[in-house]
């Protein structure tokens, strides 16, 4: 099919939920190469200013979109999602398709396999738009530590869109897919959703396979799904996650039933609480006033809510940025310029040794906030310090998954916000990495005792920018979050009219963008003048 | 670093010198590379010798995003000899990380054990030949099994330049076949009271470890293509025949990948005799990895090593935990070979050996070659002579196995059947042995293609008997008047006129009864 769509036609196409673009594909009222084209248009005009893709696949995405087109018009039965266009983090390897996980190490690296989450996405006919930014080897809270310059939030040009996978969260947001999957070791997937008005999921640990998604943290790297909505999210999630032999740590079960779960609109009888450990002092009082409200919608859906105690949370942060750099400090060891990746000559030295090629690649390869990590990790393992530092972090570890256990006693599923501010300005946190770390204080735990965490919109600030709720359920009952998000998702959707997104609220894009891009030129121009 | 260069012997001290007045204390690491179809902690092939880097995945190149899969043959196969060696299976395990960077090991990490083995607290008892040359019955020493964990392999460098060591390399290749290999490293305790016979307890140790592995049938125990590598762990301390366990140990020195059994005894004993001379001088022994020369018998300096090398040790977060049920462990015990020193008690009895004859056969590293050529039809005595003959002589000389010289079971019982059949006398079997040395073929092609056969036809043989009576009417007539001994000399005469290929029993026959005195 062949048929153009006028760019207006384009900007509506790109609105939808990613539901409603299955329904149109499946009604034949619309086709993936329609979609796909409107994405691509959209990316072109906004991303060089946005920065969210670091590689369009045009002609990859467009092919699998014509062969959708094509099965369907041949009466083929296709899965779901089949022709809705999706975006990559760029730490899951795409076969032939460059992949840098945000590194200069991997600049030019074309992997030759996928990662599970990836081929599922092609057995279930997916177009794949492209490979999102995100910060170098997904260490950061913003997007800033990518090597190809940061993300910016479509909220707001000047502010990050979280991170690390602030590309996924902006592209979402900004309409250039309507999904996409990011990594979630520490907040990765839910703290930009939060910051973006998104809505992002971390499935509980093993539920998605990690197979092929370039490690950061072994025990805390979780794959999940980035979106507009409860639902999308939750079609997404059926999609990727499931049992995969080639991750030992995947769990052997089916997915837990999030897509009918995110259809409930009635709480009643169920048991929410509120993680006192995570509200309060040191997060922003509009934040706090949006969790409030979302609290009390919640109350009026029928939930009771209770106040509950995870005393040992306040360890978390330190007990995170301890295994966290252990566990990158080897698992980044594989990259020494023998193999693969970014090799450098060492200068000045005649004859380099394989050791000083590996010392000078390394330099020349990761950025700073990737060194800092390594250089704390293998310190927290060597010898002698190792008990006091790796081994007190697992104590704590299992203490907080405790604090988890005997809360869930209690209640069906916990709320807290999803980060203590809303998105800071880029370069604001770049001198003081404690502040940043500290933005990922509510959604750490989740990680550390590998629950599932779902973060969902919940307002906006008086600073404008948005607002995210987090939901956190019992491992491997992730239905209960997504029940939960999707209540509170329609309560908040009717107060505020329209089509009920949060983002029908954020500035129109396409203008922020044009000025920006009238100021930076000006600005060249004042330079080079 | 210094280095010695290869080939500068040290000062050593004489063996006897050195083990009167020095406790040796040996630890030994050997590393057994598993004959699994499948890598660790991945799907690739094992086979050896194929193209470098033909058999290789993003799992065990490491690249960016992949994970391991345990091998569940592979723990198995650790289970196993865990069991065989006396050891107590943990019910419980975990591998761990071995942070360390270098171009062969594609995570620069090995995945591994660590103090989470899957077996430990084993023993093995190694028989070594009784003292003196009167053929006293075996001694049988006790090893004590620290832990048996499993591991992966790492590639293999090849550093090309003057050097043949990465420094000094004009540059280096790697084949990452090898890398991720299932293996098992099996660590003993530190072997005491072994004395002046430490250096045969050492090679009894690893020959038995080998039988051992062999009879489980978990590797192919190929010490010289590197599927079983032995790292022997020596120190002295002064002698104290009062109070020896008392006496701390010395410093010690780990030389690497020892690779044959007659090998693992000379580098205990030389390094043996080198820490003596350097005690003797009042100098310290250096802890450091030693590398072994077989050529020149010697070993040099490698790297300095300290028990505070810094591996950072932590558990592999990517694999989840190896909890063997004592079920299943129950059952893999019950798939367990007879214990080598058993069954060759019982082969020594099924075979009729004489206590020294059993002695040259295990010496000789053959008690498994000969049990097969056995059950391809030789006669237990026949398989003995020839395994622990001309092919022991020669595995001695060169330091390699009776097996390694292409002569197989199937050709040994041929060879020995021939003889049985009459075909071949003694001379020319040794003469078609030599053939099939040479690559010539089976015993059968060899007999053909040098014509070697023993005349069957008497009347080839009766002329020349008679043409011998002929030649020497004095030796005749001293037979003729009883002197049966004199024969000798007309049956050599016979011999050298048939060119060897007569049957000297029969010519004998038939002087005799040319010769025998009138009724
Ligand atoms: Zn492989």
């Amino acid at each position: 099919m062949t048929e153009t769509t006028t760019p207006a036609a384009g900007e509506e196409l790109t609105r939808l939920t990613a539901a409603a673009m299955a329904d149109r594909l499946t009604a034949g009222e619309l086709t993936s190469e329609q979609l796909v084209h409107a994405h691509l248009d959209r990316i072109e005009r906004l991303n060089p200013v946005l920065n969210a893709y670091l590689r369009v696949d045009a002609e990859g995405a467009l092919a699998t979109a014509r062969e959708v087109d094509a099965a369907r018009a041949g009466g083929e039965q296709l899965p779901r999602l089949a022709g809705v266009p999706v975006a990559v983090k760029d730490i899951a390897c795409t076969e032939g398709l460059v992949t840098t996980a945000g590194s200069r190490m991997l600049a030019a690296w074309v992997p030759p396999y996928d990662a599970t989450v990836v081929r599922r996405l092609r057995e279930a006919r997916m177009p794949i738009l492209g490979k999102t930014n995100m910060d170098e080897f997904a260490m950061g809270s913003s997007t800033e530590h990518s090597a190809f310059g940061p993300t910016r939030n479509p909220w707001d040009l000047d502010r990050i869109p979280g991170g690390s996978g602030g590309g996924s969260s902006a592209a979402v947001a900004a309409y250039l897919a309507p999904l996409a999957i990011g990594s979630d070791t520490g907040g990765s997937i839910r703290q930009p959703a939060a910051v973006t008005g998104t809505v992002g999921a971390k499935p509980t640990y093993g539920g998605v396979s990690r197979y092929g998604v370039i490690a950061l943290a072994s025990s805390l790297d979780q794959i999940g799904p980035c979106a507009r909505t409860v639902t999308d999210a939750a079609l997404l999630h059926e999609v990727i996650g499931g049992h995969d032999p080639m991750d030992s740590t995947s769990i052997d079960a089916p997915v837990p039933p999030v897509l009918e779960a995110a259809g409930t609109r009635d709480l009643t009888g169920l048991r929410v609480g509120i993680v006192s450990e995570l509200t309060g002092e040191g997060y922003q009082p509009d934040v706090q006033a949006r969790f409030d409200e979302a609290v009390a919608q919640l109350r009026e859906a029928g939930a009771e809510v209770v106040e509950v105690s995870c005393p040992h949370f306040r360890y978390a942060l330190p007990a995170y940025y301890l295994i966290l750099p252990s566990e990158a400090s080897s698992n980044l060891a594989r990259y020494d310029a023998m193999r693969y990746g970014l090799r450098v000559h060492p200068e000045g030295v005649d004859r380099p040794s394989a050791e000083q090629v590996m010392a000078a690649s390394r330099d020349a390869g990761f950025g700073d906030e990737v060194k800092r990590r390594i250089i704390l990790g293998t310190y927290a393992l060597s010898a002698g310090y190792y008990e006091a530092y790796y081994g007190q972090a697992q104590k704590v570890r299992t203490l907080i998954a405790r604090d988890f256990e005997a809360a869930f006693e209690q209640v069906d599923v916990l709320i807290s916000p999803t980060a203590p501010t809303t998105a800071f300005r880029i370069g604001d946190k770049a001198e003081d990495p404690m502040a940043m770390y500290r933005n990922d204080i509510a959604t750490i735990p989740a990680n550390l005792a590998g629950v599932p965490g779902l973060s969902v919109p919940a307002g906006i600030a008086g600073d404008g920018l948005p607002v995210g709720v987090q939901l956190l359920a019992p491992a491997t009952s992730d239905e209960r979050m997504y029940a939960v998000g999707a209540a509170l998702e329609a309560r908040l959707a009717a107060q505020w009219g329209g089509s009920g997104s949060v983002l029908d609220r954020a500035p129109d894009v396409s203008a922020l963008v044009d000025a920006f891009a009238t100021t930076a030129s000006s600005a060249d121009r004042e330079v080079t003048a | 670093m210094t280095t010695t260069s290869t080939g500068t012997p040290a000062r050593v001290v004489d063996f006897d010198d050195a083990v009167a007045r020095f406790d040796p204390v040996m630890g030994l690491e050997v590393h057994v590379e598993l004959s699994t179809a499948t890598k660790m902690f991945c799907g690739c092939a094992t086979t050896f010798g194929a193209d470098p880097n033909t058999q290789v995945c993003p799992v065990c190149l490491g690249l960016p995003g992949a994970l391991p899969v345990v091998n569940e043959g592979a723990v198995e196969s650790a289970v196993r000899i865990g069991l065989a060696l006396n050891c107590r299976i943990a019910d419980w395990c975990r591998f761990a990380r071995k942070n360390y960077f270098y171009p062969d090991m594609p995570k620069n990490f090995q995945t591994s054990q660590y103090d989470e083995p899957i077996a430990f607290d084993g023993y093995l008892d190694v028989e070594i030949p009784g003292a003196g040359d009167s053929g006293e019955p075996p001694e049988v020493f006790r090893v004590e099994i620290e832990r048996a964990h499993m591991e992966e392999d790492t590639g293999k460098s090849t550093h090309v330049g003057t050097s043949g060591r990465i420094h000094g390399a004009d540059y280096s290749l790697v084949d990452y076949n090898r890398a991720g290999i299932p293996l098992i490293e099996i660590v003993t305790k530190p072997i005491t009271g072994a004395g002046e016979r430490a250096p045969e307890v050492a090679r009894a140790y690893v020959g038995a470890l080998r039988d051992l592995l062999r009879a489980l049938g978990v590797s192919d125990v190929r010490m010289e293509q590197g599927s079983l590598r032995c790292d022997a762990n020596l120190s002295l301390r002064p002698r104290d025949d009062a109070a020896q366990q008392s006496v701390p140990f010395g410093t010690r020195t780990e030389t690497k990948n020892v690779n044959s059994l007659r090998s693992v005894e000379r580098a205990v004993r030389y390094e043996i005799c080198r820490h003596a001379a350097v005690l003797d001088a009042g100098q310290a022994v250096v802890q450091e990895t030693r590398h072994w020369h077989e050529d020149t018998g010697i070993t040099t300096a490698g790297r300095p090593k300290s028990d505070a090398d810094d591996y950072r040790y932590f558990p592999e977060p990517d694999l989840v935990p190896v909890s063997p049920s004592a079920e299943w462990v129950e059952g893999l015990r019950a798939t367990l070979p007879e214990p080598p020193a058993q069954r060759r008690r019982r082969l020594q009895q099924d075979w009729g050996y004489s206590d020294l004859e059993m002695r040259d056969v295990v010496n000789a590293g053959a008690v498994e070659v000969i049990e097969d050529t056995v059950a391809a039809g030789a006669t237990p005595a026949g398989a003995r002579k020839w395994w622990t003959g001309e092919l022991a002589r020669r595995a001695n000389a060169e330091g390699r196995e009776v097996t390694d010289f292409g002569v197989t079971p199937a050709h040994v019982a041929e060879l020995d059947g021939m003889v049985g059949e009459g075909r071949l006398n003694d001379s020319m079997a040794r003469q078609v042995l030599e053939g099939v040395l040479a690559g010539e073929g089976t015993p059968t092609e060899v007999a053909d293609a040098r014509g070697l056969r023993m005349v069957r036809d008497d009347s080839a043989l009766e002329e020349a008997v008679d043409a011998a009576i002929a030649a020497s009417p004095d030796v005749a007539d001293k037979v003729r008047g009883g002197k049966v001994q004199a024969a000798g000399a007309l049956i050599g005469q016979v011999m050298k006129q048939m060119k060897g290929q007569a049957d000297a029993a029969r010519a004998r026959e038939l002087i005799l009864e040319r010769l025998s005195p009138p009724e």
